[in-house]
C-alpha cells in the first residue's frame, strides 16, 4: 500500500510537472484579492481568483450563496458589493458554461478538466485522498491567488487530509 | 484629538463606541436577547449548550461535525477539508470579540444545522459551554 501511493506520487509528480510546462490557462493577469473576498468566501475554501469562472457563473453563485453546495454562506449586502466588483471585474472571458446554463463549480469547467487531465482519476479517490476544491494541496500558493508551477508541489504521503 | 472628542461624544450620547468585545459582552446581549424571547428565562446552561452543539437536530450536521467535540482544538470544514481554528476563547482569544463576526457565522451556522436561526437561549448557553472550556479541560 505504501509502496503504491509512493508510485501514484512520483508518476503524478512527472505528470503534473509536464502538464504545467504549458502555459497555464489559470495565469492570466492577476489582480489583488480583496480583503472582504478573503474573508467572507477564503474562510471555507481558497479564495478561487476569478478568472477561473466567467462572468455569468460568478453572478449565478453570488446569487445563491444563501444556499451554496449545501451550506448558508451568504454575505451582508454591503461587504459583497467589493466581491462582486472583484468577481465581474476579474472573469474568466471564455465561456464556462454547459448548453448555456453557467457552472458553478470549477472542476466541472473544461480549462479544470484539461489542466489537470495528467493527474490520474485514482489521484482524487484513494482514501484519504486530496478533494479537488482543495487546490492548496498541491498548489502552494493558491491562498495567495498564485497557481505557477514554481509552487506546484503534490502533498507527501500523510500530508493529505 | 478628533477621534477623543468623537468617543467623549458618542459616550455623552449613551452610544457605545465601537470596540472590540469580551466573550462576557455576547454573553450579556444574549441574556438581554433571552428575556426579551422569553420572560421566563432563568440563565444560560453549559451542559445544555453542550449537548446542543454536539446534537444533529434531524439533519446531516451538528456543529461538531465541523468544530469537533472539543472547542479548544482546532476542526476542518466537513465539505472542503479547510481548517477551522478553535471556538473556545481560552483556546483562541480572537474568538467572540467582533460583533458582525458572531452575527455572521451564528446565522450562517444555524442555518446550516438547524435550518433556522438559533434563538438567543441556544447561543447563550453555547457560550457559555466555549467560556468553561478553558485550558483546564473541556466540560
Amino acid at each position: 500500500m505504501k509502496a503504491r501511493i509512493r508510485t501514484l506520487i512520483v508518476s503524478n509528480a512527472v505528470a503534473v510537472a509536464a502538464l504545467t510546462a504549458s502555459a497555464s490557462a489559470a495565469e492570466s493577469p492577476r489582480a489583488p484579492l480583496p480583503p472582504a473576498y478573503v474573508e467572507e468566501c477564503g474562510c471555507c475554501h481558497v479564495a478561487f481568483p476569478g478568472r477561473m469562472l466567467d462572468a455569468a457563473s460568478w453572478r449565478a453563485v453570488i446569487a445563491g450563496l444563501e444556499q451554496h453546495f449545501g451550506v448558508d454562506a451568504s454575505v451582508d449586502p454591503k461587504t459583497l458589493e467589493p466581491i462582486r466588483a472583484y468577481l465581474a471585474s476579474t472573469a474568466r472571458s471564455r465561456p464556462t458554461t454547459t448548453n448555456g446554463i453557467p457552472l458553478l463549480r470549477i472542476t466541472e469547467t473544461r480549462w479544470f478538466g484539461h489542466e489537470h487531465d495528467e493527474v490520474p482519476g485514482r489521484f482524487w479517490k484513494e482514501p484519504g485522498a486530496v478533494k479537488q476544491s482543495d487546490c492548496a494541496a498541491c498548489h502552494r500558493s493558491a491562498a495567495q491567488g498564485s497557481y505557477s508551477e514554481r509552487s506546484l508541489r503534490l502533498p507527501e504521503k500523510g500530508e493529505a487530509k | 484629538m478628533r477621534s477623543t472628542i468623537l468617543v467623549a461624544a458618542a459616550l455623552a450620547l449613551g452610544v457605545a463606541p465601537a470596540r472590540a468585545e469580551r466573550p462576557a459582552d455576547f454573553k450579556a446581549a444574549f441574556a438581554a436577547e433571552a428575556r426579551r424571547e422569553d420572560p421566563a428565562f432563568a440563565g444560560f446552561s453549559a451542559v445544555r449548550g453542550k449537548l446542543f452543539f454536539g446534537a444533529t437536530h434531524g439533519g446531516d450536521w451538528s456543529c461538531a461535525s465541523c468544530h469537533t467535540n472539543d472547542p479548544r482544538a482546532a476542526g476542518e470544514h466537513v465539505v472542503t477539508g479547510k481548517r477551522i481554528e478553535p471556538l473556545a476563547p481560552a483556546a483562541n482569544p480572537e474568538r467572540f470579540t467582533r460583533p458582525a463576526s458572531v452575527e455572521k457565522w451564528f446565522k450562517r451556522n444555524c442555518n446550516d444545522v438547524l435550518k433556522q436561526p438559533c434563538t438567543a437561549q441556544q447561543k447563550g448557553d453555547v457560550l457559555a459551554w466555549l467560556m468553561t472550556s478553558g485550558a483546564g479541560g473541556a466540560r
